[in-house]
């Protein structure tokens, strides 16, 4: 009895003593949010790019931390709860008040802690390929517009494989919508008509593929050359890919080139199905580049797992990250509005070759990569853009946002009409 | 003497790219045979070809490969195309390598002897593409033409038949001959008969036609279709009336019979998502139908059906295609463990009283989603897809079955074949049916009502259990599994009319189907939301369901 007495004491006063410590720290280091879900339906995903943010952070300190102070990362769980999200944002940026903040996934999470960004004047690294339609002065969009994924990807197909008829199949929400409509202005712009596009939306989690994949099937027998635009979310393209196998659908007949299948996604399920269908990204893990093989060898280090795959989102993290780091540095502050008047033009070099490049809309320059999905889980490269594809936050093949233009150098607005020479704030719709 | 590529004497051709190419040294290599051996590349520069990551070089040298004809061809194009194919960085040259642990087993492809053993890292693998992998398929099928078993030459016609080009035809018109096999011959026929359509001489033709009338063939289709189809001008690419009539005749029966086949497929769809919800609500139809127990916990003993599929799958690794027939009394008896765990340990105490055992269930239901998450993490499992259960049965060339489909149908009406017997035959059976009747009577006549109660649930849980299995081939295991599916459990068990089997069967057969029928107008959503709206004007109609029960049992 007296003995836990002492123990419960001296932990008590250690934790004290810990706290006091932590506090006395706290004075001289910049602090890092990381906002992803570890917990949810979300956390699969998230949870990897919260590891990487920690990574990165624990190797900016082992450099030095940034100007002479060391980082220190504050992790809060949204919990896969889209208000979560803007409350734990507010906490972050009121309560602990940190310098930066690495975060979302889904479009909706991050629509969610838009306005509070905006209100508080914070700064936010969102590393998720995503539908664009979208410029704040407070985000930095490191993963792919749909330029630099969606159609680079409809090009492969239309130029490369010689596709003349297309099937855009997508899950019912925000990012498949406006992504396919995106393709579908691009595709009739391309010449293409009406009567050889089908557009196919399924409920999240949708099992049963059997009709649609028969009617592709039809879709795809009419003589010409077909393909698949999947913007299928998670789950659901199991069974999806299952069925295309199971009704032999071949990725030889007709391709199938999805925007949301990653090695992560991969590394959970049985492959045979998938093998040859193709998957556009700007990184793959099977990259051959000295910088990717040393990224994979550090991860594996610190996640203390040989086996864990590296994917995109990843990379956006980690050139976000290492952008961030240049600014500050450049700067010489982290005061939220010198870092982003400093981010513009700043250059960070891709894990799969190249530059990328901060641009005055707060999206990157990319390449774009087509893989091909191997049994092993990972992708061969069969196609990549030559040189580096600037992201565009507006679409120039959606009638309502063909004339705005984001710019946050010169024009200073996220949401300008070129036509009508006025800014309508940050945000569209 | 050598030929460089690229300084090619005789005719000046601007070569089209891959296939085009291919036939085109193919039947320059016909015409003018003299020149076609300063021509053709020899092999061993065709195969220095490969070694590139250029995949419209590669295509190319894949040409220069297969129109050598070289002995070792063959070996080469298969072992491009399971990816044993690599060149040594420094030389680039092309050696067959298989992988042995961390080494690289090289062969030379020329004199096909070993060439030793080494580190994979001084090697490049030549990958392939989809477009690359179909001309490969394609060019060792012509190999295949001459196999002993009939039914790898009819496997190698059809797979010339995804892309013939004139090379292809000339084979099969050689080979058209001297096949002895009916069916083959067959084939070929409808494959020379299709390239025949494109024939000089409108006689010809109008043989093509008259030979493709009762054929199903998709590609058939599509070209009578464009036969008489008019183009935007009103003229016809096809100059004959007479060819174009017949071209009519053939078009009119083969839809008819494509559109009797595509509502066979409709229905066969519809049967098997009826299917699956029989499944998934003849256990509920029991616990909830027979013992009046809302069970939320339904779904989550599916689910746990399911995971052991996966947990007796990694015990038995090598016999992937038994486990999941081992998995089936697994399943029952652990989800019907719990059953009776659950009985025991809660629903007991609150017979009579609905709402409380529906909360209660519920709560069930979150603990086992967290133990399985605790268990085996929030990712879904791999569940593997035995082989005698991938792929279709191919009716003929309009209709075919999935064979995971069609087993699930089966299934389910095994299921429901024992279950009937069990309630209907066994002494068990009879109690159940008494305790459900007339609890207080059964009890008076000395039947342990207790002890059936329990064994009730726990059969109807058992049978959730061996639903779990079934889905866990349809669909992804995960801790999310049961809620997708407790919800059309429920509708099933309500419309089919609640404590009635017959009524569990015929109402999930009739959602399955009309789903199916309204899904390629409606899309996959408002299907749904229709079949839900129809199900709740229906349960306003007839509260008591399709089948409701009789007498005075209903009143109680």
């Amino acid at each position: 009895m007296n003995k836990f007495k002492v123990g419960g004491l001296a932990s008590i006063a250690a934790a004290v003593a810990l706290l006091a410590a932590t506090a006395a720290q706290a004075a001289d280091t910049i602090k890092v949010g990381v906002l992803h879900s570890l917990s949810g339906t979300m956390a699969i995903s998230e949870t990897t790019l919260k590891d990487t943010v920690l990574m990165l952070i624990e190797e900016q300190n082992k450099k030095g931390g940034i100007l002479g102070k060391k980082l220190e990362a504050v992790v809060v769980d949204p919990a896969s709860n889209w208000p979560l999200f803007a409350e734990k944002a507010e906490q972050l940026l009121v309560k602990d008040k940190v310098s930066v903040v690495f975060g979302c996934w889904t479009s909706v999470s991050r629509k969610s802690v838009l306005p509070v960004f905006e209100k508080n004047n914070g700064l936010l690294f969102y590393p998720v390929q995503y539908e664009g339609e979208e410029s704040s002065k407070n985000v930095f969009y490191t993963g792919a517009a749909p330029n630099q994924q969606a159609i680079p990807a409809v090009d492969y197909l239309m130029n490369d494989v010689g596709v003349k008829r297309w099937v855009l199949a997508g899950t019912d929400y925000v990012y498949p919508r406006t992504t396919n409509k995106i393709l579908e202005a691009y595709l009739k712009a391309k010449g293409v008509k009406s009567e050889d596009i089908m557009i196919n939306y399924t409920p999240f989690g949708h099992s049963d593929w059997q009709r649609i994949v028969a009617d592709i099937k039809k879709f795809g027998s009419a003589g010409k050359k077909t393909g698949v635009v999947s913007t299928i979310n998670g789950d659901a393209n199991v069974p999806f890919y299952k069925e295309l196998g199971n009704q032999k659908i071949s990725a030889e007949d007709i391709p199938v080139v999805a925007f949301s299948v990653g090695e992560e996604e991969l590394s959970g399920i049985d492959t045979k199905p998938l093998v040859g269908h193709l998957a556009a990204w700007n990184y793959f893990m099977s990259v051959d580049t000295p910088a990717n093989a040393e990224f994979i060898k550090k991860w594996r280090a610190f996640i203390k797992n040989n086996k864990r795959v590296t994917n995109d989102p990843m990379e956006a993290h980690v050139i976000g990250f290492n952008m961030w780091v240049k600014a500050v540095e450049k700067a010489k502050t982290t005061d939220v509005n010198k870092v982003i008047d400093t981010m513009v033009g700043i250059e960070v070099p891709n894990l799969t070759g190249g530059v990328a490049k901060m641009l005055p809309n707060h999206h990157l320059t990319k390449p774009v990569l087509i893989g091909e999905v191997r049994a092993d889980g990972q992708f061969d490269t069969v196609w990549q853009t030559q040189g580096l594809v600037p992201g565009d936050a507006w679409s120039d093949f959606l009638p309502g946002s063909k004339d705005i233009e984001a710019d946050w150098v010169t024009l200073k607005c996220g949401n300008y009409n070129t036509k009508t020479k006025k800014c309508s704030g940050q945000n569209y719709e | 003497m050598q030929a460089v590529p690229g300084t090619r004497p005789g005719p000046r051709f601007v070569p089209p790219s891959g296939l085009g190419w291919l036939v085109l040294v193919l039947m320059m290599g016909m015409l003018w045979r003299p020149a076609a051996a300063a021509e053709t590349p020899s092999f061993e520069q065709a195969l220095s070809g490969l070694a590139t990551s250029n995949f419209k070089e590669k295509e190319r040298a894949v040409g220069d490969v297969i129109a050598v004809r070289h002995a070792n061809t063959r070996v080469v194009l298969n072992a491009l195309l399971e990816g044993n194919l690599y060149y040594r960085k420094s030389d680039r040259r092309v050696f067959i390598g298989t992988a042995q642990d961390a080494n690289l087993q090289l062969q030379d492809p020329v004199t096909l002897s070993p060439a030793g053993t080494t580190e994979p890292s001084e090697y490049s693998k030549i990958t392939t593409n989809n477009q690359l992998r179909k001309t490969l398929k394609s060019a060792l099928a012509s190999f295949d033409l001459a196999d002993a078993d009939p039914q790898v030459r009819l496997a190698a016609v059809s797979e010339m038949l995804r892309s013939l080009d004139a090379d292809g035809v000339s084979i099969l018109r050689a080979r058209e001959g001297t096949e002895p096999d009916e069916a083959v011959r067959e084939a070929i026929r409808t494959g020379l008969a299709i390239a025949d359509l494109d024939g000089e001489d409108a006689a010809i033709r109008l043989a093509a036609v008259e030979h493709l009338k009762g054929s199903l063939n998709p590609e058939v289709f599509n070209r009578l279709t464009a036969i008489v189809t008019p183009t935007d001008a009103g003229s016809y690419a096809e100059p004959d009336e007479k060819v174009r009539s017949a071209a009519r005749v053939a078009l009119a029966s083969i839809e008819r019979w494509r559109s009797l086949f595509g509502t066979l497929e409709t229905l066969f769809f519809g049967m098997s998502l009826g299917s699956v919800l029989v499944l998934s609500a003849i256990g509920l139809a029991i616990t909830f139908g027979v013992m009046g127990v809302i069970n939320m916990a339904h779904g989550e003993l599916m689910m746990l059906g399911a995971y052991t599929t996966y947990v007796v799958q990694l015990l038995m690794p090598q016999h992937i295609g038994a486990s999941v027939l081992v998995a089936i009394p697994v399943a029952f008896v652990v989800a019907g463990g719990v059953g009776v765990a659950i009985e025991r340990g809660i629903v007991r105490f609150l017979y009579g009283r609905p709402l409380e055992t529906l909360l209660a269930t519920f709560g069930v239901s979150l603990v086992l989603q967290q133990l399985v998450r605790d268990i085996f993490t929030a990712n879904n499992r791999p569940v593997e897809t035995p082989q005698w259960m991938a792929g279709s049965l191919q009716v003929n060339e309009a209709l075919s079955i999935t064979y995971n489909r069609l087993y699930v149908v089966l299934f389910m009406v095994i299921v429901f074949v024992i279950l009937q017997l069990v309630l209907k035959r066994t002494s068990l059976g009879l109690k159940v049916r008494a305790v459900a009747q007339n609890r207080a009577m059964a009890k008076s006549m000395g039947v342990r009502t207790e002890w059936v109660d329990a064994l009730t649930f726990g059969l109807g849980s058992g049978i959730a259990g061996v639903a779990g299995v079934a889905l866990s081939q349809l669909t992804n295991v995960g801790p999310n599994l049961g809620q997708s599916y407790i919800i059309d459990s429920f509708m099933v068990v309500v419309f089919g009319g609640v404590g009635n089997l017959w009524g569990t069967l015929i109402g999930g057969m009739s959602l399955g189907v009309v789903n199916q029928v309204l899904e390629p107008y409606a899309g996959a959503v408002l299907a749904k939301i229709l079949v839900l709206i129809a199900l709740i004007l229906f349960i306003q109609r007839r509260p008591r369901g399709l089948f409701p029960q009789k007498g005075r049992a209903a009143e109680g």
